[in-house]
């Protein structure tokens, strides 16, 4: 089953006519994807490799082809704006890519969206993937960056703000046989739409999603929010790795959200906080699945 | 991004908040004339301050030996004498590291006579997405230890994003730091300035350690921003032209700039084994995996997505630019990225660069095969890594 999104979720690209969403919905799209539509203002009437239908607003893509799903491929300084051009438009999930959205962009989105039924992911962030049964997992949904083909069908849940350590525990899995239910980046910035907690609900209430590996970084407490609710509530196997235990304190590591400031944000608390509430700790990134699958 | 005392203190002024009158100087000719003019206005007393991205430079000490980084001077000769002692010199306080920093620029400033020092900061609540004000009677001090050991005398108050501070909140807030009623009108209009400074600015702190109240020479008191630290989201400098001129390259470290002329994120480190990864996330665990077997990383260094060949040439130089460095751990997940082309392009770097260090490199997704291969018939002498773990212990050995 999956959580957020399938084969069959309909999904516009916005910024689709630009080379960095132009290139991801391409790749999508071999994924076995359903990209429907694509907006960018101004480009409407175009075509997207002469399939996929350009409109100039994501309302007019939404009356046109019912896309209940928005990718966000947009610069940062008009992301925000895309993102609740998203939400007007009345769709079920926005996951917006873009690296480098000013703070002060997203604390106006989030209190815009207050109410909304809108779930933004993102930004910053890697996209979803929820696998399909077809060769190199095509056949289900690939949203955002992440490559396919290290995906495979199965039942483990994948969460986690950091894009390329997804990737390593996604293949870690599949290699071993291991298939994935859903796979999603939440990203890597301060403020975002959607936490590791509130995943992990999803994956906890997913009749196919049996365990589930949640990755964290140094900044914030969203790994000790996910882990206190996880010892009262969570009824699947829960792995973890916290990235950063060797990041200096004050210094912005790539991610402007994974930052250690006024002492606050550490990865021993998380870590502290992960056996606290009977999450697997993977002391290494190499050993993310095996210290999951030792636990079922 | 950092910016100096005098650069946050010209920003809050601008939005209103009382700061201390002071000029900042690059050349003790300047220290002279400033100086002077505040002695000549009246003032008993004025203090100058070393100009540095870091605090603690009261209580820090010159490598010349020279004690303090901030004086307070009654006279013109004593301005002069102490000034140049501190202008041209490095400064080492507990913030800077034992290198110390270079103080190009000293701000000279009336002297407040300081009845009282309180804390005040804004900063982003990450819980609640909204900034947060923190302010307290404990000012002059370390805020994170009074944070541990007397919480309760720090007040916290939620802002929403679509009102700003209300008047009535800023009010609420002077109140707490127990300011006579006489002063809640000026404390108030004061926070509010420091929140719309943080807000338009784009800010992501703005801290005022200690906020001050002060007896004026006619004998009435006033609330003022004494010191004033601020950073700024480096995501909203593109809409800042004017805040991105009060960057200060001397403040960063020379590899790491060197790094970000060439769109690479790095970060320098203490240890010997030089890392090279894509990806933020990973780039980090590289660097504890490196820890765990018993190394020390010498850098973070996340490449980025598309990285090319050139761009993977000047990582490899700006890693070799480090003496420090003693062998390299090549650490790549190929998402969109090839293998292939990431492997061209370290065995070309290396190449150019005359390369003798133990090199590891691990490889994995996309053309995986064909990376390898590339490396295996480069003649390059470099090993393999399979996983994360058996790369890292490879170079951890390596390097010994």
């Amino acid at each position: 089953m999956s959580i957020l999104v399938d084969s069959n979720t309909k999904v516009l690209v916005q910024g689709i006519t630009g080379s960095f969403g132009g290139r991801h919905a391409s790749l999508s799209l071999d994924y076995g994807s359903q990209i429907v539509a694509g907006v960018t203002p101004g480009k409407g009437g175009q075509r997207f490799q002469d399939k996929v239908p350009v409109f100039d607003t994501v309302q007019q893509a939404v009356e046109a082809t019912g896309a209940t799903t928005s990718a966000i491929f947009v610069p940062p300084p008009f992301a925000a704006d895309a993102i609740l051009e998203g939400v007007d438009a009345g769709l079920e999930l926005v996951i917006c890519i873009t690296e480098g959205i000013p703070v002060k962009d997203m604390i106006q989105v989030k209190d815009a969206m207050k109410g909304s039924s809108t779930r933004l992911i993102g930004p910053n962030c890697p996209g979803i993937v929820t696998p399909g049964e077809g060769e190199d997992s095509k056949g289900g949904c690939r949203i955002g960056i992440a490559p396919g083909y290290i995906h495979k069908k199965g039942n483990i849940g994948v969460v986690s703000r950091s894009g390329t350590l997804t990737y390593e525990a996604v293949w870690q899995l599949t290699s071993r046989g291991v298939g994935q239910s859903t796979c999603v980046g939440i990203g890597g910035d301060p403020v975002n739409g959607t936490s590791h907690l509130d995943v992990i609900k999803m994956f906890n209430d997913d009749p196919e999603t049996h365990g589930i590996i949640m990755i964290g970084e140094i900044g914030g407490s969203a790994e000790e929010e996910a882990a206190a609710w996880i010892k009262e509530h969570c009824q699947k196997p829960v792995a973890g790795f916290i990235a950063g235990t060797t990041a200096p304190p004050g210094r912005r590591m790539g991610h402007a959200g994974a930052i250690v400031s006024g002492g606050k944000g550490t990865a021993e608390a998380k870590i502290e906080a992960f056996r606290e509430a009977g999450i697997h700790v993977a002391q290494t990134p190499s050993e993310m699945a095996d210290v999951l699958l030792k636990a079922m | 991004m950092n910016i100096h005392e005098y650069q946050a203190k010209e920003l809050l002024a601008k939005h209103g908040v009382a700061v201390p009158s002071g000029k900042a100087c690059q050349t003790m000719e300047q220290v002279t004339e400033a100086a002077k003019e505040l002695f000549d206005k009246g003032e008993s007393l004025i203090v100058i301050k070393s100009q540095i991205h870091a605090g603690g430079r009261g209580k820090g000490t010159f490598q010349s030996g020279f004690q303090g980084g901030v004086h307070l001077c009654r006279s013109l000769e004593d301005a002069i004498s102490k000034g140049s002692s501190m202008l041209g010199g490095t400064l080492v306080t507990k913030q800077t590291g034992p290198e110390g920093r270079e103080v190009k620029t000293l701000l000279v400033a009336s002297a407040e006579n300081i009845l009282n020092e309180l804390y005040l900061a804004v900063l982003l609540d990450r819980e609640t997405s909204k900034p947060l004000i923190m302010a307290s009677t404990e000012g002059g001090m370390d805020i994170e230890e009074v944070a541990e050991k007397t919480p309760e005398k720090i007040v916290k108050l939620q802002v929403d994003p679509a009102t700003g501070l209300m008047p009535h909140q800023a009010r609420r807030i002077a109140a707490s730091l127990g300011l006579p009623s006489e002063l809640i009108g000026q404390a108030s209009k004061l926070l509010m300035g420091v929140y719309q400074t943080f807000w338009q600015c784009d800010a992501s702190l703005v801290e005022i350690n200690p906020l001050c109240v002060v007896e004026k020479s006619d004998g009435s008191q006033a609330v003022a921003a004494v010191d004033a630290k601020i950073s700024i989201d480096d995501n909203a400098l593109y809409r800042h032209t004017s805040i991105q001129s009060m960057r200060d390259l001397g403040e960063e470290a020379p590899l790491e700039i060197e790094a970000s002329k060439h769109d690479l994120n790095y970060i320098k480190l203490d240890g010997n084994i030089a890392c090279l990864v894509n990806g933020a996330g990973l780039a980090m665990a590289t660097m504890d995996i490196i820890k765990h077997y018993g190394g020390s990383p010498a850098n973070f260094l996340d490449v980025g997505g598309g990285a090319t060949t050139e761009q993977v040439t000047a990582a490899f130089r700006i890693i070799l630019s480090d003496p420090n460095v003693k062998g390299i751990l090549v650490n790549i997940f190929g998402g969109i990225m090839q293998c292939d082309v990431i492997a061209q392009g370290v065995v070309t770097a290396a190449k150019e660069t005359n390369l003798s260090l133990p090199l590891v490199v691990r490889l994995e997704g996309n053309n995986v095969a064909l990376g390898k291969e590339i490396l295996q018939n480069s003649g390059l002498e470099l090993v393999s890594g399979d996983s994360m773990a058996d790369a890292a212990q490879k170079i951890v050995a390596a390097v010994g």
